[in-house]
């Protein structure tokens, strides 16, 4: 199921210079802003909470999700360089289920880890807020990674949707709609890590076997889906 | 040895028809696949590489589907007319991970970059390679398992003369050890060295097929028109309507100049200066007036 040549040339295109300054940048921001608060406010949870949640779980997760699941396969099949990977004798759930596993790694290098470090310089871990948003952070790269792969596989405007996703869908319909919270990878996070953390200030709209099922669901049938994508993808020809 | 199968394929997209209706059996030795820009040639070569279904019919290799088929990728070889090909990697570094992606390891890989001599750059990354290197990497990882079937899209685009020469040399050399090469292009000259067998396609339609010397002789029998400014124009065109290897000719008063229709080419190449010397006509201009492909084409598909 997991191919490590497709996995080396998976990050190695992800990681390459201007993608992996695009990556870096949200989470110095991250870091940068927790500092500053610090310095300012003091140790305060409640501020602890509204950053990482405001900033690093609605924003930043979502959108590192979309590089780095876009980024796992669209340019390749853009640029017509995933022939190479296709005139293989490799199943092509096995290259999906491969990239998969490099952007779900990608995406949590870069959003789990500067949470928790942001978290640790906002309130060092009080009342458990860093760990219970580094846990969504966790949660929320593996279903962002399946769903922006899958984006990535069937569309060749894959970022903008993601970002309308992430962005229109997630933080603002989020905020607006009670229903839209229901269908939200960021609450289905938050019920885990209000259940991980016990933190009290760490609150999620969806129950933890909703959230769960949700989760594991989309996740799954997005691999799927984007392996059932690959067999049959057409490279259409420059005439 | 294998042999690819092209049984009454069609592939249109929308309202546009590509290829159609196209029967073709491609064996062992170099075949080449003919026909102008926007002819179909790339579609049919992506269907037979399995990169796109055919609207209708099917392709198969020794009996195998081709489309959804991934293991048939064992006995396949694609070089792809598209230049991108994971350029932050070296030569080398490439060819190893398409050895890697057959189960097979670095010896392969420098075996292969062997083949097509691209030792010397093998460290430098792909995005430093002219385009005639990295045509060369991408056949070294075509290559590299010893497929039964190479097809080649393209192949000598951008190679300057020598380049097209070694490329042309391995070509035949596979051929004659029994791979079946394809390879598409749209000049005409490169197919006459290189492939015995071609199939010609025109308007996604299959104009013609078999030995390169009768389909030459087709092209060439068919009526030549030129235009020719001489010295003496009238005496030069009573002088060559003389000859059977001329069946027409007109005076075109606004642009001074002959306007020659050729019915036989050999003869007339060879009539033309003898008639001018012996009349003492100075010939200004001799220039074909209807050597564009894609009329020499367009006469195929008529015959």
């Amino acid at each position: 199921m997991y191919d490590p040549t497709v996995a080396r040339l998976t990050y190695r295109g992800l990681l390459g210079r201007r993608r992996a300054l695009i990556l870096g940048a949200l989470p110095v921001l991250l870091i940068v802003i927790s500092a500053v608060v610090r310095a300012l406010t003091g140790a305060d949870d409640q501020v602890a909470h509204d950053v990482l949640g405001g900033f690093a779980l609605a924003t930043m997760v979502p959108i590192i999700g979309v590089i780095a699941g876009t980024g796992a396969i669209g340019p390749e099949i853009d640029d017509g360089s995933v022939v190479y990977l296709l005139a293989k004798p490799v199943k092509r759930p096995t290259i999906i289920f491969t990239k998969l596993i490099v952007a779900i790694a990608v995406t949590m290098a870069f959003s789990a880890l500067p949470t928790f470090i942001a978290g640790m310089i906002l309130n060092g871990n009080g009342q458990q807020i860093a760990v219970a948003y580094t846990v969504a952070a966790l949660v929320a790269s593996i279903a962002y990674a399946a769903l922006f792969l899958l984006l990535g596989t069937v569309s060749r405007h894959a970022v903008v949707f993601g970002l309308v996703y992430a962005l229109v869908w997630e933080a603002l319909f989020g905020s607006l709609v009670s229903g839209a919270r229901t269908l939200s990878v960021q609450q289905w996070a938050l019920a885990v890590a209000h259940k991980v953390s016990a933190s009290s200030l760490v609150t999620s709209d969806v129950g933890l076997p909703t959230a769960t099922v949700l989760l594991i669901a989309v996740t799954v049938a997005a691999t799927w889906y984007a392996g059932q994508k690959l067999r049959a993808l057409t490279l259409a020809g420059e005439e | 040895m294998s042999t690819l199968s092209i049984d009454h394929v069609s592939r249109w997209f929308g309202n546009v028809v590509a290829v159609n209706d196209i029967t073709m059996t491609v064996g062992p030795g170099v075949t080449g696949l003919l026909g102008p820009n926007g002819a179909g040639k790339s579609t049919l070569i992506n269907m037979m590489g399995g990169f796109l279904a055919p609207s209708t019919g099917t392709v198969t290799l020794d009996g195998q589907p081709v489309w959804r088929n991934e293991e048939i990728y064992r006995q396949i070889g694609i070089v792809p007319e598209r230049e991108a090909m994971y350029d932050f990697l070296t030569g080398r570094e490439f060819v190893v991970a398409n050895a890697e992606l057959h189960g097979l390891g670095a010896k392969a890989a420098a075996r292969a970059l062997a083949t097509v001599e691209m030792e010397y750059a093998q460290d430098r990354k792909i995005s430093t390679y002219s385009k005639g290197m990295r045509q060369r990497v991408k056949m070294a990882s075509a290559l590299v398992h010893d497929p039964s079937l190479l097809l080649l899209d393209e192949p000598f685009n951008g190679m300057d003369p020598r380049q097209r020469m070694q490329l042309m040399e391995l070509l035949k050399r596979m051929g004659a050890e029994g791979c079946t090469v394809l390879f598409s292009s749209h000049i005409l000259e490169e197919v006459e060295q290189l492939a015995a067998h071609i199939e010609v396609i025109v308007a996604g339609r299959h104009a013609a097929s078999g030995d390169f010397r009768k389909i030459r002789r087709l092209m060439t029998d068919r009526p030549h028109r030129y235009l020719v400014r001489s010295s003496d124009d009238r005496t030069l065109a009573a002088a060559l309507i003389a000859d059977p290897s001329t069946s027409g000719i007109e005076v075109d008063l606004a642009e001074g100049a002959l306007l020659i229709q050729a019915v036989d080419f050999g003869r007339f190449t060879a009539l033309l200066p003898k008639v001018a010397r012996e009349h003492g006509i100075r010939l200004l201009t001799v220039s074909p007036s209807d050597e564009s492909l894609e009329s020499v084409f367009s006469y195929l598909v008529a015959a």
